[in-house]
């Protein structure tokens, strides 16, 4: 059995495409471009919003604006002559910053419960497994309402609730991802050279997994946006005087039909956010999937 | 009159790049003729052309697929709109896959499935009565519990024979046969083969069969179309092709098949063995995979492990290794018991024994470039420095013909046979005094196994290492081994040098796969 030499092809040997990665796949999605356009406006809003708003209006979130419920200036007056418009544009910081806490908050702790579980197997995953399951049967507003009725609205609060109520939820999520590349042989010979367990974890089974945690990621983000948005609105999250979209429309929404401004800004921002942000992460698992099944053929 | 006659077609990829350049080839009613090719030659795309089926991303870009049924005019099938295309397929012109059991609907019985072709197609007489027919003409019994099976419940090579039968059910003229023993052991590929040569000749059926095993086209085929990069660049009758083979490429593939009649060298005189076994069982609850398995290597050796699927081979390199959790007997190395897993080794003998899997394309972390992969037993069994290290891999990359260019290379990038190079590499890169090789060439081409089979000979002569070869491949023993050890149902049944084994066996088993194995 000797190798009989072919005569060479003149192709040189170059390396081939590397595949395109999961952000540069899931860009090719129309749906991709439009979640992030949306997203990208509403966090511009709310990051250069509280500057902008007395640039432009010449009044502050609270200073006295007007009669209540005017139309006067862009966008009118609220219950108590605040200008609708500066108290608008200051209002997403505090909604964007403790979602984005959150959402890391339950990403991380759910993605190291859920590989611990899925590549530990055995009791330890069925112990752990089954903890979450008890979790997961409380809805995840129940949960918060009862911490915040017990301590009271406090910030940090309500990003520690809102991502421990997170990362049961992408815990399953992980687990299940750690299961499918926990039978590869590679973690088998990482496991044959005695690599620590938890270098197993971080550098074998993560950057196989990023996939499905990044659509995690992209859904659990929209999740704390309307958590923490609706824990305002009922006057759990954030407090009075401060200008904050959810707690925005608990006020106006009384003057709805006089001066639909105070309701109707505030709902649209975190309307175009919760579905840029579903957006993107539902074009990432496209090309997550689109992925698997090419590895697949 | 051919039944089937391809002349000059072309396939290109959306993109516009040559997949097939004006292939011709043509089948008589009742002969069998064989596409020989490797991964990537074009030989299942030319296949598949004769259904009037380009996969995703393919598409026809001249020439004619035409097709004689019996008793019927000649259609060009690329002509066809797809509803008559699909009529067609099934019924005059059938398909068998490689892996019966990724084809056939778990989910459905036996008797149903192959119904179910006969019913899509209207098939004029009584439909039990065909598929009860057809089953007895591939070799499997047809009574009401058979029929009531379900695919799980039979084992691999009668799966095929199902997905042979549900070919042959609406009495096709054309048969297209991808790789179908390609998974299956020496026994069950010689049945299979057998059955579908029967059925070809009986029925006047034109066989066109894809493969990359030249062994089985001597025992099969008729006539041999060799495919290279989409052309076709040898055709003649199998005897003369095999014999006189003109294309240096037919020269390279007939040299890699493993020969199993050349005579072998002298036999190495005995040594202390530097691995034993001893009397190692394993069982999975009532499940008994090892009953007291002896084996031993020594320095500089290789030690075939022969077996089929289920003999439990895997489960005894595995013991070896250290990946298997518990087992009773003891494995040693140098006289010192080993612990069962790899955890309780110390650095030093998980240095010494190291193993090498059977897939290159699961043992290696796709998001790892090959010399990180490379670099972590280095890093975890040595106390070299970066730089060191660095040094070390590229040295085992030239060392394994792979090259230091390709160290920053992730495994998607590379070829079947340039990742189990790189495995080796991971391997060899700690210079192990025993290498365990579990079935390394079996996910790959016989081209690429030959070269891997050389490098590994090369690699035990310059490095002095044991080797315990993993195969279910009897014809690779002239090749890699020394002594072969046959195992069967978790038992050794035979053990001795190559020449002894292969001259004179003395278990019925080992005389069974002889016969069975094909040979140019």
């Amino acid at each position: 059995m000797t190798a009989v030499e072919l005569p060479q092809t003149v192709t040189p040997p170059a390396a081939p495409a590397k595949p395109a990665g999961l952000f540069r796949t899931a860009w090719t999605f129309p749906q991709a471009k439009v979640g992030a356009a949306l997203t990208l406006v509403v966090v511009l809003i709310a990051l250069l919003g509280p500057w902008l708003g007395p640039v432009l209006t010449g009044h502050t979130t609270t200073d006295f604006a007007g009669k209540p419920f005017k139309p006067d200036g862009i966008a009118g007056t609220d219950g108590l002559g605040r200008d609708v418009l500066t108290r608008f544009l200051a209002g997403g910081t505090t909604l964007l910053l403790y979602a984005v806490l959150a959402t890391a908050l339950g990403i991380v702790l759910g993605a190291l419960l859920g590989m611990v579980a899925g590549y530990g197997g055995g009791r330890l995953d069925s112990f752990l497994m089954r903890g979450n399951d008890v979790l997961l049967s409380f809805p995840q507003l129940v949960i918060a309402l009862l911490a915040i009725a017990v301590i009271g609205p406090e910030g940090w609060l309500l990003v520690l609730v809102i991502g421990l109520t997170h990362a049961p939820r992408t815990a399953r999520v992980t687990r299940q991802a750690t299961v499918a590349v926990r039978g590869n042989d590679y973690i088998r010979a990482a496991e044959m050279y005695a690599v620590p367990r938890g270098q197993i974890l971080l550098r074998e089974i993560l950057p196989n997994i990023t996939g499905p945690l990044m659509v995690e990621l992209g859904l659990r983000l929209t999740y704390s946006i309307g958590y923490i948005a609706s824990l305002s609105f009922l006057g759990l999250g954030i407090q009075p005087p401060a200008a904050d979209w959810g707690l925005m429309i608990n006020e106006n929404r009384i003057a709805l039909v006089v001066q639909p401004w105070g309701v109707l800004l505030p709902v649209l921002a975190i309307a175009a956010l919760t579905v840029g942000t579903n957006l993107v992460a539902d074009s990432l698992a496209s090309a997550a999937a689109g992925r698997k099944r090419e590895a697949r053929a | 009159m051919n039944t089937l006659e391809v002349t000059d077609l072309a396939v290109r990829t959306t993109d516009g790049a040559r997949v097939l350049d004006a292939v011709s080839f043509a089948v008589a009613p009742g002969e069998v003729l064989a596409l020989v090719g490797e991964s990537g030659s074009g030989k299942t795309t030319a296949g598949l052309a004769a259904l009037g089926h380009f996969r995703r991303g393919l598409v026809s870009a001249g020439g004619s697929v035409t097709i004689r049924p019996r008793g019927g005019d000649p259609v060009d099938v690329l002509t066809l709109d797809v509803a008559s295309r699909r009529r067609l397929r099934g019924s005059t012109v059938a398909y068998i896959p490689q892996d019966p059991a990724l084809s056939l609907n778990p989910s459905v019985r036996i008797g149903v499935q192959i119904a179910e072709v006969l019913e899509t197609h209207s098939y004029p007489g009584t439909v039990s009565d065909r598929v009860a027919e057809v089953l007895a003409e591939v070799g499997l019994p047809a009574d009401e519990a058979a029929l009531r099976r379900y695919p799980h419940q039979l084992s691999g090579g009668q799966q095929q024979r199902v997905g042979i039968a549900m070919a042959f059910a609406c009495r096709p003229s054309v048969v297209v046969l991808d790789e179908p023993t390609t998974g299956l052991d020496v026994l069950t590929q010689a049945l299979v083969l057998k059955t579908v040569r029967e059925l070809c000749s009986e029925h006047g059926v034109a066989a066109l069969y894809i493969t990359h095993d030249l062994a089985v086209v001597a025992e099969l085929a008729d006539r041999v179309a060799v495919m290279y990069r989409g052309d076709i660049v040898e055709s003649d009758a199998v005897e003369r092709l095999l014999r006189h083979p003109q294309h240096p490429y037919t020269r390279r593939l007939l040299d890699a098949v493993p020969d199993l009649d050349e005579p072998g060298g002298a036999t190495p005189p005995a040594r202390e063995p530097v691995l034993a076994a001893k009397s190692v069982s394993v069982s999975y609850g009532q499940n008994v995979v090892l009953r007291g398995v002896d084996v031993s290597v020594a320095a500089g050796e290789c030690l075939m492990l022969l077996g089929e699927s289920g003999s439990g081979k895997t489960t005894l390199s595995q013991c070896i290794a250290g990946l298997t959790r518990s087992y009773s007997g003891t494995v040693a190395l140098d006289g010192t018991a080993l612990a069962p897993s790899t955890r309780r080794r110390s650095d030093e003998q998980r240095r010494r024994v190291q193993y090498v899997f059977q897939s290159p394309f699961s043992s290696l972390n796709p998001r790892k470039t090959v010399a990180q992969s490379i670099e972590v037993p280095l890093m975890r069994l040595t106390d070299l420095s970066r730089a060191q290290r660095r040094e070390r891999v590229g040295e085992m990359l030239d060392r394994v013909r792979l090259g230091r260019a390709l160290a920053n290379r992730l495994p998607e990038q590379l070829s079947g046979g340039e990742r189990q190079r790189a495995a080796i590499a991971r391997a060899l890169v700690t210079t192990p005094d025993v290498l365990v090789c579990d079935e390394v060439t079996s996910a790959l081409d016989v081209s690429v196994q030959a070269t891997i089979v050389e490098l590994l000979g090369e690699l035990r002569r310059e490095l002095g290492m044991a080797l315990l070869f993993v195969t279910h491949n009897i014809a690779l023993a002239r090749e890699v081994a020394d002594r072969i050890a046959v195992l069967r149902h978790g038992e050794i049944v035979e053990v001795g040098t190559v020449d002894d084994v292969l001259r004179s066996p003395s278990h019925p088993y080992t005389r069974s796969l002889l016969e069975a194995t094909p040979r140019l």
